[in-house]
C-alpha cells in the first residue's frame, strides 16, 4: 500500500499534469515507464526468460507479484500495503512505472471525474481503468468469439456491469461508475493504458478536424489512437450526444474521402502524414424530428447546408430558396427591415451552386415569412424539406453495369439505388439483397427471387478499383447495419475463411441510437448557433458549438456509457464497464475456444450442415435455458427467443437481427461443443431438447474434458494459423455480406422500408420463417441459404483446418454469446436482444449454449495451451473462434489502438484459436513499463501454464512469476468458471487496482484476427 | 409557405386547347376507328365545362390550330410540377410545334420555363406520372432515355424513375394516380409489370386500385379547397365493370367523364389538360 501511497502521490501530480495535458502526460508516463523498463529489464534479465514484455512485466514483476498475488488471492477490495511498500521502496524507476500506470489511469479519471480525488480513491480508479484495460482484451477475446461485436460488446457491457454489480464492492462500484460517467475519459483511460503498454511507440499527434461550420478543432491523439478516440474527443468538443449518425473522414492517398473506422487505428488508416480529418454526417436520419436533440439537429443542418450549397444534395430552385431562408431565420433570426442592403449581406452567402440575384431575392421573400420562428423550429423546417429531397442520405458511388456504361451506385437508409445520368433505373431495397460481395474491383449484389421468380440473382457492378469496390461495400454493410438492424452484426468466422474482409459494422444502430436518445435527459445544451463559415463567411470562425456546461459534459459522458455500452462495445465507458465482466466472458471465451479447437475437427462436417446454424442460435439460448428448464431444444430455443424480444422490449431496443452466417458459425460450435460435452451435442443440434438440460451439469465435466480437448486443439490450431493469414490476404481480395438474415429479422421489427406491399410482405414472411427456424429444427429456407452459403465458402476456402478453425471461431462465439446472455440477460437489454435473435435463429442454440459455456471454460485451457504461443504476461489470450474472434478483436482495438498490434497476429477466422494473442501492449500499458517486447508474448507464453492458470483461474498469474504475470492470473480468472472466474476477475482486479494502481491490467492476451481483417479492411 | 411536395393534387389553373377539325383525319392514332368530330368536340367541351364550373379552376384556352391534329392532347406538350414547366419535345415530329402555344400560356402563369432543346431528345407528357412524391417516366415510343434526364435535371427535388413501356402508347395509357400514395392500374399484364416496376424502384409505398380496364385506369385526381378529393374518370357507359370499382372510393368525388371519340386517337382524360397550381410552393 505504501507503494500505492507513493505511487498515488505521483499519480496524483501526474494525473493534474495529464489533467491539463492529457497527450504530454501520457507521453511523459511512457517515458516513464520506459525507464521504468530499462531497470526492470536489468532486473528481470536475470529473472525472467520471457520476452520485450517480459522484461516490462519483470521490472515489476516484484511488485506486480506481491501485488497481484494479493490481489489473486485477497479479494479485489483488499489493499495490500506490503506489497505496496516494496514495490515504492524498490526503485525509484520502478516505482515511477507503476505510478505512470496509474497516472495514466488516473489521468484520464481525473480528467474526467475528479482531480482532487484522494490518492487511494485515484489508485482505485487507476487499478479500474486498468482492469478495465484487461477487460478490454477480454472483450475483445469475447468479441472475437462471439459473432457479432457488437452484440458482444453490448453484452460484455452488459456483462461489465453485472460483473461489477455482483462485486458488490460499494466503492469500487463507485468507482467504476465515476468512470463510466466520465465516458470520453474513460476511453482515454482505456487508451491511457494501452498507450502505455505500446509506451515505446507512443507518440502524440495533432489531429486537426474540420467541424461542420467550417471551423477546425485541433487535439492531441496518441499516435496508436484509434478512429473511436478521435471521434468521441470531438463529439465532446461539440457537447453531441447522439453521434451515431455522425463519423470522420480522412482523404485517403488518392485523395478519396474515406470513413475512419473507429475501431481502427487512425494511423493504419490514413497511411500518410496528413492527420486531418472531417466531421460529417454519415447516416442521414431519415426522419430528422426524431432526434432528440436541437444540437444533433443542428449540426445535420449544417451538413445538409454544405451537400446542398456543394450541389451534392440536387435542389430545385424553390427548394433552394426555401431552404436558404430557413437558414437565414436560423442564423440571424427575423428579418430585418432597417437593414441596409440586406441583398449584399445574403449575397456573401452560399445557398446554392447556381446562386443568383433572383435566388437570394426569393430567399429574403421567404425569410420575411418565418418571423417569429425561433432557431431550433427553423431548422427542423428546413430538415423536413431537405428530407424529402430525392438525393437525401444517398451516397453516389461511380461504377459501371455490366455492359460497362456509366452508372451511379447511391446507398441510402433503404437500400442500394442504381443511376444512370440522374435518372434511377433500378433500385435494390435491403430486404430484398440476400448477398453483398465483393471481389477484386466487381461488386455484386444477390438479390432475392420475385414471386414469380424460382432463383435467387446476383447483380454485378464493376467498380473503378478495388478500393472502391471494398469502400462500397463497406458503406453497404454499415448503412444496411445501421438501418436494418436492431443491434450491429458481428463480423462472421465464415466469412472470413471465404471472403476476406471481416468488416462490419461496429457502431450503433439506429434502433439503438433511438434507444440511447430516449434515455437523454440533460438540459438542452446551449450552443452557439453562429453561422457556419461556410455559409456566411462574413460571421467570425467562431466555433459553431461551444460547450457551455461543463455539467451537461459529465452527463453525456455518464450517459453515454450506458448508451454506448448497449449499442456497442467500442466506446470507452462501455469498455470501462465491461471490463471486469469481460474478463469473466474472455475466461469462458478461451475455455470455450478450447474446447471448440478439439471438438472443430469433427464439426467440420457439421459446419457444413445449414442445421448448424439453429444449433449456434442454440448457444445463447443455453443460457437461457440453464435459468429454465428447457423441454426440449426446440421448445428452449422458442423461450429464449421470447426472452430476449421481452429484454429488447424493456430496453426498447429491437432484437438484434444476427447475420445468417453467424447463426452458422454458431451451429457449428453447437457441433463441436456437443462433441466436447460427450453428452451428445450432435443430438442437441437435431434433438435439442435432452442436451439443453444436461448441459448445465455436465459443465465441470464437460470443461475438463474440453480442457484436454484443447490442448490438442491448440496444436491443431498452430498449424492452422498460417492458412487463416492467407485466408486474410484473400480477404482484403474480396468479402461478403449477407444483410438479409439480419434484415429479415430487422424487418419484422423494424418496419422502416415500405416497398411494395407484395414485397413487404414477403419479406415479412421470410422474416418470420427465418424466426421461426429457431424455435423449429428444420431450417427455414432464408436460413438454410445462409447456412449453405457458409457451407460453401468454408468448403472453397476453408480448408479442413480452416474449416476447423472456423468451427472453433463459431464456438467462440457461441461462448461469447451465452456468456453474453448469461450476463446480459440481467444488465444489459441491448445485450440481450443480440443474444436474443440468435436464439431465435438457432433453437439448438440453447442446447449448444450451455455446451459452448463449458466448452468456453475448457477453451479456457486450450487457450492457456495456445497461450503457451503467447508470453506469459498477456495470459489473457483469447483463442477464440475465427469470425468472432475478430470482431471482439475489433472492439478492442476500438477501445485501444495499441492492442491492435497484437491484434495482428489475429487470423480473420480459424486462427483466431490460435490468436490466444497476448496483449502485452494493455500488460505494458497498465505497467507503463512493459516494453515493446511484450508484444513478442505470443508465442512465448506456454501454452500449458496459460492454461492452467486459466483453469485454475487466477493461480496462473503466480504462473507469471513476474509481476506482468498478473493478467496472467486474470485470464487464469476467466478460464474458471464463468461465474466464478468473473467474480474473482472483478475481485482480482479490484485487488489488483487498489492494492496496486500501478498494476493496472497490464497484459491481455487477446487473439486478434481483427487486426488482419483491419489491415485488410484498410 | 407550403412546404415542399405539398398539397399533391392542389390546382387552380387548368390549361386546355380546342379541337382542330383535322383530328378527325390526320391525329395519330393506334387503332382505324372513324372519330366523330361532332362528338369529339361536345365531349371536350364537357370536359372543359367540368374543370371550370364545377371543379372552379381558371382554365386557360388555348385555341386549335388545323395544322397540329393532336394539339388538343396539351398534356404531351408541357410537363407542370410546382413552379416549373417543362416544356417538351414530343415524340412524334408532327406535333413538336404543339408546344410553342403551350409555352407562352404558361409563361403568361409566371411559371418557370424549362425547354427541352436537346434534339436527342424525346419526351411526351403522357410517359409522366408524378405520384407527389417522384417522378415515373414511361421509356415508349415517344419517349426516351435522354428525355427523362432532361425531366429529372428540371425536378430536382424528386427521384425520377424509369420505367419501360412494352405496349400501349404513354404510360399514362394504364395507369394514374387516384390520390396520394394511390396509384390506378390497368389489370393487363404490361400493366401491371410496369406497376410491379415502379414499386420497386421506389422508396415510398404506393397502394394500387387495379380496374378491369387499362384505358379507364386513366383518370384525373385532384385535391380541391372547398371539395376535398376529386377523381374524374370514365363513365359507365364506356367501362362499366371499372367504373365499379371507383364507385368503392368512398372518399371521392366521383365525377364520370365521357371520353368516347377522343380515346379513339389515343388521348385519355389526363391528355387533355395541364393542371397547374399557382400557390404550390410559396
Amino acid at each position: 500500500m505504501t507503494t500505492e501511497a507513493g505511487s498515488e502521490t505521483e499519480v496524483k501530480e501526474k494525473a493534474e499534469e495529464t489533467s491539463a495535458q492529457p497527450d504530454q502526460s501520457e507521453t511523459a508516463e511512457q517515458e516513464g515507464q520506459e525507464v521504468a523498463n530499462v531497470e526492470g529489464e536489468e532486473k528481470e534479465k536475470g529473472k525472467e526468460k520471457e520476452g520485450k514484455e517480459g522484461k516490462g512485466i519483470t521490472r515489476y514483476l516484484p511488485t506486480w507479484f506481491k501485488k497481484q498475488k494479493s490481489q489473486s488471492q485477497t479479494s479485489p477490495t483488499k489493499e495490500v500495503p506490503p506489497a505496496g511498500e516494496p514495490v515504492s521502496k524498490a526503485t525509484e524507476g520502478e516505482e515511477e512505472p507503476a505510478p505512470e500506470v496509474n497516472g495514466h489511469a488516473e489521468e484520464v479519471e481525473e480528467k474526467e471525474e475528479v482531480k482532487s480525488e484522494e490518492a487511494k480513491e485515484a489508485t482505485a480508479a487507476e487499478s479500474d481503468s486498468t482492469a478495465s484495460a484487461e477487460t478490454e482484451p477480454a472483450r475483445e477475446e469475447k468479441v472475437e468469439d462471439a459473432t457479432a461485436k457488437s452484440e458482444e460488446t453490448t453484452k460484455e457491457a452488459a456483462e461489465a456491469e453485472g460483473a461489477e454489480e455482483e462485486q458488490k464492492e460499494k466503492e469500487r462500484q463507485g468507482h467504476v461508475e465515476a468512470e463510466a460517467d466520465g465516458g470520453e475519459s474513460q476511453t482515454s483511460i482505456f487508451q491511457s493504458p494501452l498507450r502505455l503498454v505500446r509506451k515505446n511507440k507512443m507518440k502524440v499527434v495533432v489531429c486537426r478536424v474540420t467541424l461542420l461550420d467550417g471551423t477546425d478543432f485541433t487535439c492531441e491523439v496518441e499516435k496508436r489512437a484509434k478512429g473511436q478516440y478521435l471521434f468521441f474527443k470531438v463529439c465532446e468538443h461539440l457537447n453531441l450526444l447522439e453521434k451515431d449518425y455522425f463519423g470522420l473522414t480522412y482523404k485517403d492517398s488518392h485523395d478519396e474521402k474515406c470513413w475512419l473506422d473507429p475501431t481502427k487505428e487512425i494511423k493504419r488508416q490514413i497511411r500518410s502524414n496528413n492527420w486531418h480529418f472531417a466531421f460529417s454526417v454519415k447516416f442521414y436520419p431519415p426522419d430528422p424530428s426524431q432526434l432528440t436533440e436541437d444540437i444533433t439537429r443542428y449540426l445535420l443542418c449544417l451538413q445538409l447546408r454544405e451537400d446542398v450549397s456543394s450541389g451534392r444534395l440536387p435542389c430545385s430552385f424553390v427548394t433552394h430558396a426555401l431552404l436558404g431562408s430557413y437558414t437565414l431565420q436560423a442564423e440571424f433570426g427575423d428579418y430585418e427591415p432597417d437593414q441596409p442592403r440586406p441583398l449584399d449581406f445574403i449575397s456573401q452567402l452560399t445557398f446554392a451552386p447556381n446562386q443568383n440575384k433572383e435566388m437570394e431575392e426569393k430567399i429574403l421573400e421567404l425569410h420575411k415569412s418565418h418571423r417569429g420562428m425561433t432557431p431550433a423550429q427553423a431548422d427542423i423546417q428546413f430538415l423536413e424539406n431537405a428530407k424529402k429531397l430525392s438525393m437525401y442520405g444517398v451516397d453516389l458511388h461511380h461504377a459501371k453495369d455490366s455492359e460497362g456504361v456509366d452508372i451511379m451506385l447511391g446507398v441510402c437508409a433503404n437500400g442500394l439505388l442504381v443511376y444512370k445520368d440522374r435518372l434511377r433505373i433500378n433500385r435494390f431495397a435491403w430486404p430484398k439483397i440476400l448477398k453483398i460481395s465483393y471481389k477484386r474491383n466487381n461488386f455484386y449484389i444477390k438479390i432475392r427471387p420475385g414471386e414469380t421468380e424460382q432463383f435467387e440473382s446476383t447483380v454485378g457492378f464493376k467498380l473503378q478499383n478495388h478500393r472502391s469496390a471494398k469502400k462500397l461495400w463497406k458503406v453497404c454493410v454499415e448503412n444496411h447495419s445501421f438501418f436494418r438492424l436492431n443491434a450491429p452484426e458481428a463480423p462472421t468466422k465464415a466469412r472470413f475463411l471465404t471472403l476476406g474482409s471481416k468488416f462490419r459494422y461496429s457502431g450503433r444502430t439506429q434502433a439503438q441510437t433511438r434507444l440511447a436518445s430516449s434515455l437523454i435527459d440533460r438540459p438542452a445544451p446551449s450552443f452557439e448557433r453562429t453561422s457556419s463559415k461556410r455559409i456566411s463567411r462574413s460571421l467570425d470562425g467562431a466555433p459553431v458549438i461551444s460547450i457551455t456546461e461543463a455539467g451537461s459534459e459529465t452527463a453525456e459522458n455518464g450517459r453515454d456509457p450506458h448508451l454506448e455500452l448497449h449499442s456497442d462495445s467500442k466506446s470507452l465507458e462501455d469498455e470501462i464497464a465491461s471490463v471486469l465482466l469481460s474478463r469473466r466472458t474472455a475466461a469462458e471465451f478461451y475455455s470455450a475456444a478450447q474446447p471448440q479447437r478439439s471438438v472443430q475437427e469433427p464439426t467440420l462436417d457439421a459446419a457444413a450442415t445449414t442445421c448448424s446454424a439453429a444449433a449456434a442460435a442454440a448457444a445463447p439460448t443455453a443460457v437461457c435455458s440453464s435459468s429454465v428448464s428447457a423441454p426440449s431444444a426446440t421448445e428452449v430455443c422458442a423461450p429464449q427467443t421470447e426472452a430476449a424480444p421481452a429484454d429488447y422490449t424493456s430496453s426498447d431496443t429491437k432484437e438484434p437481427a444476427k447475420t445468417p452466417e453467424v447463426e452458422i458459425e454458431e451451429t457449428v460450435v453447437i457441433q463441436e461443443v456437443s462433441r466436447a460435452v460427450k453428452l451428445g451435442l450432435v443430438p442437441v443440434t437435431a434433438d435439442s431438447p435432452a442436451t439443453p438440460p444436461a448441459e448445465p451439469e455436465p459443465k465441470p465435466q464437460d470443461q475438463i474434458e474440453k480442457v484436454e480437448e484443447e490442448a490438442a486443439a491448440v496444436e491443431e490450431v498452430k498449424p492452422v494459423k498460417p492458412e487463416r493469414a492467407s485466408s486474410e490476404s484473400e480477404s482484403e481480395e474480396e468479402a461478403e455480406y449477407q444483410p438479409n438474415v439480419a434484415a429479415s429479422i430487422t424487418q419484422t421489427k423494424i418496419p422502416e422500408e415500405k416497398e411494395e406491399e407484395e414485397e413487404e410482405q414477403m419479406t415479412k414472411e421470410e422474416e418470420q420463417q427465418q424466426v421461426s427456424p429457431p424455435v423449429v429444427p428444420a431450417p427455414p429456407v432464408e436460413a438454410s441459404e445462409p447456412a449453405e452459403e457458409l457451407s460453401q465458402e468454408e468448403e472453397e476456402e476453408a480448408k479442413k483446418e480452416d474449416t476447423s478453425v472456423v468451427e472453433e471461431k463459431k464456438d467462440d462465439q457461441e461462448e461469447k454469446e451465452s456468456g453474453r446472455e448469461t450476463e446480459e440477460s440481467t444488465d444489459d437489454p441491448m445485450v440481450t436482444p443480440e443474444e436474443a435473435p440468435e436464439g431465435l435463429i438457432l433453437p439448438d442454440e440453447t442446447l449448444g449454449a450451455k455446451p459452448t459455456e463449458e466448452q468456453e471454460r475448457p477453451k479456457m485451457n486450450g487457450e492457456a495451451s495456445l497461450v503457451e504461443v503467447d508470453p506469459r504476461p498477456q495470459v489473457i489470450c483469447c483463442s477464440e473462434p475465427p469470425v468472432v474472434k475478430t470482431e471482439m478483436v475489433t472492439i478492442s482495438d476500438t477501445f485501444a489502438a495499441q492492442k491492435t498490434e497484437i491484434a495482428t497476429k489475429e487470423v480473420p477466422i480459424v486462427h483466431t484459436e490460435t490468436k490466444t494473442i497476448t496483449y502485452e501492449a494493455a500488460q505494458l500499458d497498465g505497467n507503463g513499463d512493459g516494453e515493446p517486447g511484450v508484444l513478442m508474448t505470443a508465442q512465448t507464453i506456454t501454452s500449458e501454464s496459460l492454461c492452467t492458470t486459466t483453469t485454475t483461474h487466477i493461480t496462473k498469474t503466480l504462473k507469471g512469476g513476474l509481476s506482468e504475470t498478473r493478467i496472467e492470473k486474470r485470464i487464469v480468472i476467466t478460464g474458471d468458471c464463468d461465474i466464478d472466474h468473473d467474480q474473482a476477475l472483478a475481485q482480482a482486479i479490484k485487488e489488483a487496482k487498489e492494492q496496486h494502481p500501478d498494476m493496472s491490467v497490464t497484459r491481455v492476451v487477446v487473439h486478434k484476427e481483427t487486426e488482419l481483417a483491419e489491415e485488410e479492411e484498410d | 409557405m407550403a412546404g415542399l411536395m405539398a398539397g399533391f393534387g392542389h390546382y387552380t389553373h387548368a390549361v386546355v386547347r380546342g379541337i382542330p377539325a383535322s383530328l378527325a383525319k390526320e391525329a395519330l392514332r393506334t387503332s382505324q376507328a372513324e372519330v366523330d368530330l361532332t362528338g369529339a368536340r361536345t365531349e371536350h367541351d364537357a370536359y372543359v365545362e367540368v374543370l371550370r364550373t364545377k371543379l372552379g379552376l381558371e382554365v386557360v384556352e388555348l385555341p386549335a390550330d388545323e395544322s397540329l391534329p393532336d394539339c388538343v392532347f396539351v398534356e404531351d406538350a408541357a410537363v407542370v410540377c410546382g413552379e416549373t414547366a417543362l416544356i417538351t419535345r414530343p415524340g412524334a415530329e408532327s406535333r413538336r410545334r404543339e408546344t410553342e402555344v403551350m409555352k407562352e400560356a404558361l409563361k403568361d402563369l409566371n411559371l418557370n420555363i424549362v425547354e427541352m432543346t436537346d434534339e436527342n431528345a424525346t419526351l411526351d407528357g403522357g410517359d409522366v406520372l408524378f405520384t407527389g412524391r417522384e417522378f415515373f417516366v414511361g421509356l415508349s415510343k415517344r419517349t426516351n432515355q435522354r428525355g427523362a434526364e432532361i425531366l429529372a435535371d428540371a425536378f430536382k427535388d424528386y427521384a425520377v424513375s424509369t420505367v419501360p413501356v412494352l405496349e400501349g402508347l404513354h404510360l399514362k395509357s394504364f395507369c394514374s394516380m387516384g390520390g396520394p400514395g394511390l396509384i390506378i392500374i390497368g389489370s393487363s399484364e404490361p400493366a401491371q409489370k410496369a406497376l410491379k416496376i415502379m414499386q420497386q424502384m421506389s422508396d415510398h409505398r404506393y397502394d394500387k386500385l387495379t380496374v378491369p380496364d387499362d384505358i379507364a385506369a386513366n383518370c384525373i385526381y385532384m385535391n380541391l379547397p372547398d371539395k376535398g378529393h376529386v377523381l374524374l374518370h370514365c363513365t359507365a357507359e364506356e367501362f362499366p365493370e371499372s367504373v365499379k370499382v371507383f364507385e368503392k372510393l368512398k372518399d371521392h368525388m366521383l365525377i364520370p367523364v365521357s371520353n368516347l371519340e377522343k380515346v379513339k386517337v389515343d388521348g385519355a382524360l389526363t391528355c387533355c389538360s395541364v393542371l397547374i397550381n399557382k400557390k404550390a410552393n410559396i
